[in-house]
């Protein structure tokens, strides 16, 4: 317990200096968020009907800019060979990894997400649909992403690699979120959305270490 | 406790090209092996191997008694050029966590740190040290958990000369202790140990 608890505190100190910190993930969250006006025109009435929606997709795409070191410098500054020479299977190790970084990266994020979709124009009464789908969110795309992550490792450009990977299997979180937030919206049953997002979210951290663990050790032999 | 490390057999395979077969060592309790070769024969791969992360082409590797993952979770060091610290973090910090990751307390990760005089260092950032003193800072890792076979990759190359000494002093008090010690050479360790050449066939073709 004192190993998890060691490698989660210094996972999260590493995410929250990782390139900056969320503070780079916050503001490029706010440049996504900015842009879409820009790029749908700024009619009021079309702007609040995909508030939800934009911001739920630029959360996925913010997650995404903090994944691709997730493993990599562990990787090549030797961290990981010496965190397999543990009573700690690497699985678990994976999975506090990920953990670490939902916690100092999609946090954050959870917060500024019903601020930006109410800029937007989105209802002020949608905001804590939004924060607990971001949060939960968060979760699968940082156990998901870090498939990805892990897959990546040791290939050139791994960065757009990990995008690549990981952006499919975004997918469903960002029906399901996005299903849920629209839903609330209309004044429809929301739940099974968010429900569904939390089973995406819970079968991503059952198995998604044991997905990580395995690319980690190809990559180290 | 291990008893023994014993290496039948072994052939290693490092991106489709041979690197070495055929190899046996049987290292009992209380000694040392100086891995030598010339560079690329495999020596890093060896000791990899070793600690479980390289798969092995043919041969195998025992700890005594001990099922070789028990071995590998509680019993084995490795440190080698790569000592997976982060440049940002402190001394301190990078210490205390690998120290708690081996199984060690904070106290023994601060006695280990006075014991290769890392003390006055502990808050500077990792970046800040010289490469002798981050040696010394992944060493101080060995000595906080105390575990009884070390795989070392070139351990001495960045120590001066009053360091090796010291190091060497160390790690005969390991040896006594009933510790065992691989370690990749280019220089002669220090203290008395087993010469086992790697990838000698394949320097002879």
């Amino acid at each position: 317990m004192s190993r998890a608890m060691a490698l989660l505190s210094r996972e999260a100190a590493l995410a929250w200096g990782r390139g900056g910190g969320p503070m780079v993930s916050l503001a490029f969250y706010a440049g996504v968020a900015t842009l879409l006006p820009l790029a749908t025109g700024p009619e009021p009435a079309r702007l609040a009907a995909i508030a939800p929606g934009a911001a739920w997709v630029a959360l996925a795409l913010a997650a995404l800019l903090s994944l691709d070191r997730l493993f990599e410098r562990d990787y090549e500054d030797g961290a990981l060979d010496l965190l397999t020479l543990s009573p700690v299977p690497l699985e678990i190790a994976c999975a506090i990894k990920c953990l670490g970084q939902w916690l100092a990266t999609a946090a954050p994020l959870a917060f500024a997400a019903p601020i930006a979709a109410i800029a937007l124009g989105a209802k002020p009464h949608l905001a804590p649909l939004i924060f607990a789908c971001a949060l939960m969110g968060g979760l699968a795309f940082a156990f998901v992403g870090g498939i990805g992550a892990a897959l990546s490792l040791g290939a050139r450009r791994g960065g757009l690699l990990t995008a690549v990977i990981v952006l499919p299997l975004f997918v469903p979180p960002v029906i399901f979120g996005g299903g849920a937030l629209d839903a609330y919206a209309g004044g429809l049953p929301w739940r099974a959305g968010f429900a569904l997002l939390a089973a995406y979210a819970a079968g991503a951290v059952a198995l998604g270490p044991i997905a990580m663990a395995a690319a980690c050790r190809n990559a180290l032999s | 406790m291990i008893e023994a490390l014993v290496i039948e057999k072994l052939a290693l395979r490092r991106g489709g090209r041979l690197l070495f077969s055929g190899l046996n060592v049987e290292l009992p309790a209380g000694q040392a092996a100086a891995l030598v070769g010339r560079n690329g024969a495999g020596k890093t791969s060896l000791l990899r191997a070793i600690a479980g992360l390289v798969p092995l082409e043919a041969g195998q590797i025992t700890f005594g008694g001990l099922d070789p993952e028990d071995a590998r979770a509680e019993h084995v060091h490795l440190a080698g050029h790569q000592d997976g610290q982060k440049p940002a973090r402190t001394a301190w910090e990078e210490l205390a966590f690998w120290a708690r990751w081996s199984g060690a307390s904070e106290t023994a990760a601060r006695e280990a740190a006075a014991r290769l005089d890392l003390t006055r260092l502990l808050d500077l950032e990792v970046r800040r040290l010289s490469a002798g003193q981050r040696r010394r800072l992944s060493l101080a890792r060995l000595l906080a958990a105390p575990r009884p076979l070390w795989l070392l990759d070139e351990p001495l190359s960045p120590l001066d000369a009053g360091w090796r000494v010291r190091f060497g002093e160390i790690m005969a008090a390991h040896l006594a202790g009933g510790g065992l010690i691989v370690a990749a050479v280019h220089d002669p360790l220090p203290i008395p140990a087993l010469a086992v050449e790697v990838g000698s066939e394949e320097t002879a073709s």
